[in-house]
């Protein structure tokens, strides 16, 4: 089975290993993802904190070309990429003159069509019931699953999971033999683009994420968003400093983790890419 | 509630189509927003200074650190019982103090950050990290800030020396 796949420009860059895993797991499945061929960059947040009309715009061409193309579902694995994208279309849709304007200016039809979806959908509509018979080698910790905010809101127009206690990653986390946690950070914010522009913000809310998923018992955080990852691994010495502690619990995909439970390799996962190693049983 | 109103609050309205007067001002927004103590005025109070509709509030937010501390997490509008499009007014108010050269003094990284992060998009239709992290530090002058990370993100090869460009990314430019 084919699927439409927008990478993004963090899976290209800082976070391959989401990419890599992402097209491991989909492979053991069966499932072929298509690049959107001549895919730019969504805009994520800079494009609408600066620039109105490129936080249309550059989504946009995005959700064109792979119209073009002929794809009717689009898996985008980044969380930032899957809300701006949703946020477009849903912008589009609801709005005749902005989408015949947008239309002209990239010179290519939107019909608006396109199902945008992220891993969990993915895994859940495809993937999930299949689980169980392929894990070879259950992953057995207790786990705290971090959605952030990306995924979740604006819950009107993304229609994603529950909106203040999400389940979809925990249910997939448990098929894959983990125990998830009841946490009070699911949909916190990490402090998001600031990580390099304000990074004392970003130590100071990713650690209370981490010191809430220690306090609770987890013993690995999974993510599904490049940003949230990467505040939370890379930003680590500077959680640290902000908790005053030393902290060791790593923050992996779900693709990552799933990809453990059915046999994967560390290294088809890219898991040495991780700042906090995550440590074998 | 009046409904021919004049000043910012009347421009506020017609260009996102939130009505400040509608904020009864109940603190959820301020209470879940996990930036809002680091910002001078938590998003509440920014409701509250645009209702007075005076010229000198709106002069205090376009000059606040607050509006470019809201990281567009969306959980105001998402709790908000009147449905008020914090995250909305907050971009259009940072456009507006841009366009006002209003912009925060202790804010100017995150601005420089966002800068460095459209031109890299321009120039190369997608976002180029290396360059953007080399752009924004030249932008802000702190060139020590990331020196420990950026090796063991290149071991790690998170890090891609060379920018990918995108065939068609003229368009982006327009
Ligand atoms: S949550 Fe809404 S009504 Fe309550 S203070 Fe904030 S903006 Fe006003
Ligand atoms: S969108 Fe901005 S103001 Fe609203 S809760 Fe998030 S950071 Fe705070």
């Amino acid at each position: 089975m084919e699927i439409g796949f927008y990478p993004g420009c963090s899976l290209n860059g800082t976070s391959l290993e989401y990419a890599q895993s992402t097209l491991a797991l989909a492979k053991t499945f069966g499932i072929t993802p298509v690049e959107i061929t001549g895919w730019s960059c969504c805009g994520a947040t800079a494009a609408h904190n600066l620039n109105h009309e490129l936080a249309v715009a550059l989504p946009a061409r995005v959700l064109a070309l792979a119209e073009k193309q002929g794809l009717t579902e689009l898996l985008v694995p980044c969380a930032a990429c899957y809300n701006r994208l949703s946020v477009t279309q849903h912008a589009l849709n609801t709005n005749e003159a902005l989408r015949k304007n947008i239309s002209q200016t990239l010179q290519m039809p939107l019909s608006g069509k396109l199902r945008i979806l992220n891993v969990m959908q993915v895994i859940e509509k495809y993937i999930a019931d299949k689980i169980p018979a392929k894990v070879v080698k259950p992953f057995t910790r207790k786990v705290a699953c971090y959605y952030g905010c990306l995924l979740v809101r604006p819950h009107d127009v993304l229609q994603f999971d529950r909106l203040e206690d999400p389940q979809s990653m925990d249910r997939l986390m448990a098929q894959a033999g983990a125990t998830p946690l009841d946490w009070g950070y699911k949909t916190e914010c990490c402090g998001a683009g600031f990580s390099v522009s304000r990074t004392d913000v970003v130590a100071k809310l990713s650690g209370k994420i981490v010191k809430d998923a220690l306090d609770r018992g987890a013993e690995a955080i999974i993510v599904a968003c490049p940003m949230c990852q990467s505040n939370l691994d890379m930003r680590r010495p500077h959680i640290d400093r902000y908790l005053k502690m030393k902290t060791t619990i790593p923050v992996m995909y779900i693709t990552q983790a799933i990809g453990l439970a059915v046999g994967l390799s560390r290294k088809e996962l890219g898991l040495e890419k991780l700042f906090v190693k995550m440590i074998d049983d | 509630m009046s409904s021919e109103q004049k000043g910012f609050t009347a421009e506020i309205r017609s260009a996102t189509g939130v009505n400040v007067n509608r904020c009864y001002q109940c603190g959820k927004c301020s209470a879940g927003c996990a930036l809002s103590e680091d910002m001078d005025y938590p998003p509440s109070v920014v409701m509250r200074l645009l209702q007075t509709n005076s010229a000198e509030s709106y002069h205090k937010i376009l000059r606040s650190q607050a509006i470019w501390l809201c990281a567009s997490c969306q959980n105001c509008v998402t709790r908000c019982p009147m449905q008020i499009d914090l995250p909305q007014l907050m971009d259009y108010l940072r456009v507006q103090a841009l366009e006002k050269k209003a912009v925060n003094t202790k804010s100017k990284k995150i601005v420089a950050f966002h800068r460095a992060f459209l031109d890299s998009v321009r120039y190369t239709g997608r976002l180029y990290e290396v360059g953007l992290v080399a752009d924004y530090k030249l932008r802000t002058l702190d060139l020590l800030q990331d020196l420990s990370v950026a090796p063991r993100m290149l071991l790690k090869g998170k890090l891609p020396l060379l920018p990918e460009m995108v065939k068609g990314k003229l368009k982006i430019r327009s």
